[in-house]
């Protein structure tokens, strides 16, 4: 399956795409980005083709979870790395974003002070903590938001790279990662908002976040993200890189004895991940409107892991899939039968494990080759050396 | 019979095989001294000594347990020995560096069982293994040139496997992943071929075309080849060392050596 035998041909689109499907992914997330703000802004209310604002506020949540299993795709499909802790690198990156939201905030505060975030007045806190400097600048914020989730991924994956801990040894250390932030982040002094995060922004480089121009803008650029990303790990993954991750993923220690440093490989991917991330959690902050510790909750890392795993693995347009399938029934059955989504949602992750093993998209493919004739049989007759001059004894 | 070079000394006995060390730099390409590994005290290689020249085939028979796979792990950098020295063409400690760097220096290695990456087409397993920089930022934006394209038709060849190029290596046959894991290994052009039981599981017409490749990549390689089946070991008529409990038994033609005493006795005897 698309196997090319003359790979080294110049990539069409299509291909780096990854043929239709590809295309169809990219195409519905520009779609998105251009229709559903014109439909939300131009089209008068009273119209059927009318979208609502809380329906913008909702898809430009599901991108932003469509970003952050686009990550996890990137390491666990291609290169087995199974991270149940991604949803810190996710948080660190809202985090980020939030506190520049708070700097917005200025004198508007509930308490009125120009210097401080009101949780810091409460606080009893005097001046701003060293760390909170910088991010006035909108440009700061944003270096941090790819910087500190960037740092955090490098940091933890020499680690453990280094370190060859793999398999679910390493989920398990992820998951213990994610739930120390937790756990940090929820202590007052450590200057984030504790238990209640950071919340009541205002605005975004001045254009009011209630607005349904700036949430319109958000989302367009959500799907922008959301697109640039898949193409950018569709880059990654049929470049040789892509066969090298593909390949650590089958049979590690035989990559090394090919001369491979696999450590550098997965480091490099895995820090792409974790700033893909990131980036999603800076863009879901502004449209949700809050940031707080449970973001860091390993539940949450988890339900990164359920989306690809529905969506289907391995295949990128996926995990996108996923996202949106798994988080569309998510807030569904909480609207309608809220005690319900716990189990439907560990019903899911059992059904898709015992019968879509490979997920939607995973699966679509073999039922679609039930109608292709059988591939041709692979025995040969001929040994080796049969095109060898001489060499046959 | 042994189409061996006459300067290697056919050596006997539990003893190491002695060695000036003057003529370590000019022929000899993997040397081991006294090497010692370990595991809870059980000794998987008991100060084994042996040296490998360049352009040399060299099978290693032993019975089970006799140290054959350490060995190989020893050289190729996945074990660290407990004591002694391993020098690759002359004086590079093999000791210090890590799978990677080792297979990078021209050591390539087959595994016992296929190892072939499954979800990648023949083509691609090829394509990975062809020698070249393996960083990180180089493999981003690498393109294959027209001439690497040819030698890897060239293998394709030479392993009979050009009409699956497409095939997804999972769906090849235990001989032809056998096949394409040594064209791999081809594509390595490693100086030194470390080949682990290459003939398991195959046919006997399988195993009589493997052991006629090996030699033929013999012509411009190094290879030590492991193995268990005599007639396959017969079949590549070369240099043999047998290996007991971790250490060297016997060395010589495989005739002299199943006329050795202690082999014998460590085959058949007890």
């Amino acid at each position: 399956m698309g196997a090319h035998p003359t790979a080294a041909a110049p990539p069409r689109p299509s291909s780096l795409l990854g043929g239709p499907a590809g295309v169809i992914t990219v195409g519905i997330l520009l779609a998105i980005a251009v229709l559903l703000p014109v439909l939300n802004l131009a089209v008068p209310p009273s119209s059927a083709l009318h979208v609502p604002t809380w329906a913008l506020a909702l898809v430009g949540k599901y991108l932003c979870y469509a970003l952050l299993a686009l990550s996890i795709d990137l390491i666990w499909g291609y290169c087995g790395i199974l991270s149940l802790g991604h949803g810190a690198f996710f948080a660190l990156g809202g985090y980020a974003m939030g506190m520049h939201l708070m700097r917005e905030i200025g004198p508007r505060g509930v308490y009125k002070n120009p210097e401080l975030p009101d949780f810091m007045v409460f606080l009893n806190w005097q001046e701003l903590p060293w760390y909170w400097h910088g991010f006035d600048s909108f440009a700061f914020a944003c270096l941090m938001v790819v910087l500190v989730p960037g740092l955090l991924a490098f940091v933890f994956g020499w680690f453990a790279f280094r370190s060859r801990v793999t398999g679910v040894y390493l989920s398990i250390i992820s998951q213990a990662m994610t739930f120390a932030f937790m756990l940090a982040f929820f202590r007052n002094d450590m200057g984030f908002g504790g238990n209640n995060g950071l919340t009541d922004f205002k605005d975004v480089l001045g254009f009011d976040l209630q607005a349904d121009t700036t949430r319109a803008a958000l989302l367009a650029l959500s799907a922008l993200a959301v697109a640039a990303a898949f193409v950018v790990c569709r880059f990654i993954v049929t470049s040789r890189l892509g066969k090298v991750l593909i390949a650590v993923r089958d049979a590690e220690s035989r990559v090394r004895f090919l001369g491979y440093p696999v450590a550098s490989y997965k480091l490099f991917v895995f820090t792409v991940s974790g700033v893909m991330a990131g980036i999603a959690g800076a863009l879901y902050v502004p449209q949700v409107g809050i940031i707080n510790p449970s973001e860091f909750a390993p539940a949450n890392s988890i339900e990164i892991v359920i989306w690809v795993a529905v969506g289907g693995r391995g295949t990128l347009y996926g995990a996108i899939l996923g996202a949106f399938a798994v988080n569309y029934a998510k807030s569904f059955l909480t609207g309608a039968i809220p005690e319900l989504w716990l189990f439907a949602l560990g019903a899911l992750f059992i059904g898709v494990t015992l019968f879509l093993p490979k997920g939607i998209c995973g699966s679509l493919p073999r039922l679609r080759g039930r109608r292709r004739p059988p591939p041709e049989t692979t025995a040969v007759a001929r040994g080796p050396l049969a095109d060898v001059p001489g060499a046959q004894p | 019979m042994s189409a061996h070079p006459a300067t290697t000394p056919v050596t006997s006995g539990s003893e190491a095989a002695p060695r000036p060390h003057w003529r370590l730099a000019s022929e000899t390409l993997l040397y081991l001294n006294g090497v010692t590994v370990s595991f809870d005290g059980f000794k998987a290689l008991n100060s084994l000594s042996f040296y490998v020249l360049e352009r040399e085939l060299r099978a290693i028979i032993g019975p089970n347990g006799a140290g054959k796979t350490t060995m190989m792990d020893v050289v190729t950098g996945k074990t660290r020995p407990t004591a002694g020295e391993v020098s690759f063409n002359g004086d590079i400690d093999l000791t210090r560096l890590d799978e990677a760097a080792i297979a990078n220096l021209g050591i390539g290695r087959k595994f016992q069982k296929p190892t072939v990456f499954d979800s990648h087409s023949v083509y691609d397993n090829l394509e990975l293994a062809l020698a070249g920089n393996r960083a990180v930022l180089r493999s981003l934006f690498f393109r294959l040139s027209g001439e690497q394209r040819d030698r890897i038709d060239e293998v394709l060849a030479t392993i009979a496997l050009a009409p699956q190029r497409a095939t997804l290596a999972g769906a090849l046959s235990h001989g032809q992943k056998q096949w394409l894991e040594i064209g791999m290994l081809l594509m390595q052009d490693p100086e030194l071929l470390l080949v682990d039981e290459p003939a398991a599981g195959m046919t006997d017409a399988e195993t009589a075309q493997t052991a006629e490749l090996l030699k033929e990549i013999n012509k411009r390689h190094t290879v030590v080849v492991v193995e268990h089946d005599m007639a396959f070991v017969r079949a590549l008529d070369c240099h043999v060392t047998v290996l007991h409990e971790g250490r060297v038994l016997a060395e010589g033609s495989l005739d002299s050596v199943q006329s050795n005493h202690d082999v014998i006795e460590v085959y058949l005897g007890r």
